[in-house]
């Protein structure tokens, strides 16, 4: 594979800063791409981490809330998707659409199919009971347009009942085009559209076949007239100031070095965010790719594309690929306390001055925690810039919120990836793991697992760890660190690894370079 | 001449019922059925029946006997 090599010779081919400076006004000479042509200098990006300061005030205002646009916003609000919308107009090698059992977890999923009154009223009930839930998706489990009366009747009868809950959806964007004006109607300023190819010799590999115009396309027109499809509609969101997401499926040996071409063909149409998934392919869900053998990428596939991906580009790192009725925040599902029947027996009050105010507080707590972040950063950083060595490695850090080292090891469900070097330590992923601490004990057959998930990282930031994993980690090469517990995690990855170079330069280690790390399969559900 | 959806095969999914042209298919206990009377296998309408060309699951609607 060639993903090593420079992405592209200017910044302009991907998603910049300037491009999204017009965004917020109407874009509107889209038509050809054209607007691909002006932005790209390279510098900051608005990637999945930034904060105001880094984007017009009209598209912050739009993102801030939205744990799945602003990778801040994830930590401090809910989201939540409604399954109204079950059939879908296309098949994907990835997608089996039989399966559904309560074990099973990942997109295109779910437990129960709900009428449009009864989403609405299962919305209704979540956002009185959890007032950080400020979003709401259709996201399938088919294609949220290819039943678009389902779709639009709840956000319709949701838009009366609950004005301040933002609206998105998602889509394989096959019906796209003929549905935007609908879109723009409910005031719906979010929309990710699944594109996982720009080129029909590629994308007859991932689509059997499509209906279409009362007919089943099969093989490259299918594929030539979903990507078709795909961009045109892409183009008319964005000439109506819709934010876009787009997300692409990473299939190795299929379209892994292609994502490169979609990101400079999604970013020429204006799309805000790229999100490059995993494949997820386990041979028991029964999908085309999972009974013949087509693997997921390992992390560092995964990674190798998205960097690729990200000069100056959008990129959305913290992806926690839910199901399509997950409740929560990302990362905690918390959908079993929803089912249609506990809804039946709740009180519903729907108080949205209450919810204004505690999202009030909300905001205030995370002004606060930016200003600390930012003081920590600026008067403590490690003066590290001095050494221009070229040493860039990864951490994983044990986090619950706050932007903190503030989690034990053996509570982790998942741990955050920081790639350091003497410039900056800077959020690359996630990786999920399986809990190793149940009911105060380690479970030592869970510890593999882990340090396979991981393994590429030097080092494993937590708060606290105990003396039995921290001999495991040690023995596999990962150096266990609780010294920087409850500091901020930039200024603590900067920290640590001034530490580890100074060591490197007194002789008492050799930086040796990590291996690869294992992507575990399945959407995220519950905690563990 | 009528189609029929296997109903243990059939997902609830729903996909087949807008594209009948006949508005022959409906739920019934979270599955799909096809009314025979009203069912024309989209002769006249469609070159193929729309019901098996949108359905995901392979094998899932047939001819009835």
């Amino acid at each position: 594979m060639s993903l090593t090599r420079t992405p592209a010779a200017s910044a302009s081919s991907y998603i910049s800063l300037d491009d999204l400076l017009k965004f917020g006004k109407a874009v509107t000479d889209s038509g050809g791409g054209g607007c691909s042509t002006s932005g790209g200098d390279g510098k900051a990006s608005c990637g999945s981490s930034d904060g105001p300061a880094d984007m017009p005030p009209e598209i912050w205002e739009k993102v801030k809330n939205h744990p799945c646009y602003s990778e801040e916003a994830h930590h401090h609000y809910a989201r939540m998707h409604v399954a109204v919308a079950p059939a879908c107009n296309i098949q994907c090698n990835y997608c089996n659409r039989k399966y559904d059992c309560s074990n099973e977890s990942r997109p295109g999923v779910v437990s129960q199919k709900l009428t449009p009154e009864q989403a609405v009223k299962k919305v209704v009930a979540v956002a009185s009971e959890i007032p950080q839930m400020t979003v709401l998706g259709i996201a399938g489990p088919g294609d949220s347009l290819a039943s678009p009366s389902r779709t639009f009747e709840t956000f319709r009868l949701l838009q009366e009942q609950a004005p301040d809950i933002k609206l998105c959806m998602s889509t394989n964007g096959l019906a796209l085009p003929d549905m935007v004006d609908e879109i723009a109607r409910y005031n719906i300023d979010h929309v990710t559209i699944t594109i996982n190819m720009v080129d029909p010799e590629i994308g007859e590999k991932i689509y059997p076949w499509i209906f279409y115009r009362h007919k089943r396309w099969t093989g490259r027109d299918a594929a030539k007239i979903l990507t078709e499809r795909q961009l045109e509609g892409l183009e008319k969101l964005t000439a109506r100031g819709i934010l876009t997401k787009i997300n692409s499926v990473l299939i190795p040996g299929v379209n892994d070095e292609h994502l490169i071409e979609v990101n400079r063909a999604v970013k020429a149409r204006g799309a805000f965010l790229h999100n490059i998934m995993p494949l997820i392919s386990e041979a028991e869900h029964g999908t085309y790719y999972g009974l013949n053998g087509q693997r997921g990428p390992t992390a560092q596939e995964l990674k190798a594309v998205q960097d690729a991906c990200s000069g100056g580009a959008n990129l959305m790192r913290h992806c926690r690929q839910c199901r399509a009725d997950a409740v929560g925040l990302l990362g905690e599902d918390r959908s079993d306390e929803f089912t249609l029947e506990k809804i039946e027996q709740m009180e519903v009050v729907y108080d949205i001055d209450k919810r204004r105010a505690y999202q009030a507080s909300v905001e205030s707590e995370r002004q606060a925690q930016r200003a600390a972040k930012a003081h920590a950063l600026a008067v403590q950083s490690p003066d590290a810039a001095a050494d221009t060595d070229a040493i860039k490695l990864l951490v994983a850090v044990a986090t619950q919120g706050q932007g903190r080292v503030n989690q034990h090891f053996g509570h982790a469900t998942e741990f955050q990836i920081f790639e350091v070097s003497a410039a900056a330590a800077v959020f690359v992923g996630h990786r999920r793991v399986d809990l190793y601490c149940q009911g105060g004990y380690g479970e030592d057959e869970q510890l593999p697992s882990i340090v396979d998930a991981i393994n590429d990282c030097h080092a494993v930031l937590v708060a606290k760890i105990g003396a039995c994993p921290r001999e495991e980690l040690e023995r596999a090469g990962i150096e266990p660190v609780d010294a920087y517990a409850h500091d901020f995690i930039e200024h603590a990855a900067l920290s640590w690894f001034a530490d580890y170079r100074a060591r490197v330069a007194r002789g008492e280690l050799t930086h040796q370079a990590r291996g690869d790390a294992a992507i575990r399969q399945g959407a995220y559900t519950a905690a563990a | 001449m009528a189609l029929k959806i296997i109903a243990s095969m059939c997902t609830g999914c729903s996909a087949c019922e807008p594209e009948c042209p006949n508005v022959a298919i409906r739920e019934k206990n979270g599955t799909f059925i096809i009314d025979p009377k009203k069912c024309t296998e989209c002769e006249g309408h469609f070159d193929a029946p729309q019901c098996i060309a949108v359905c995901p699951v392979d094998g899932c609607i047939k001819k009835a006997a």
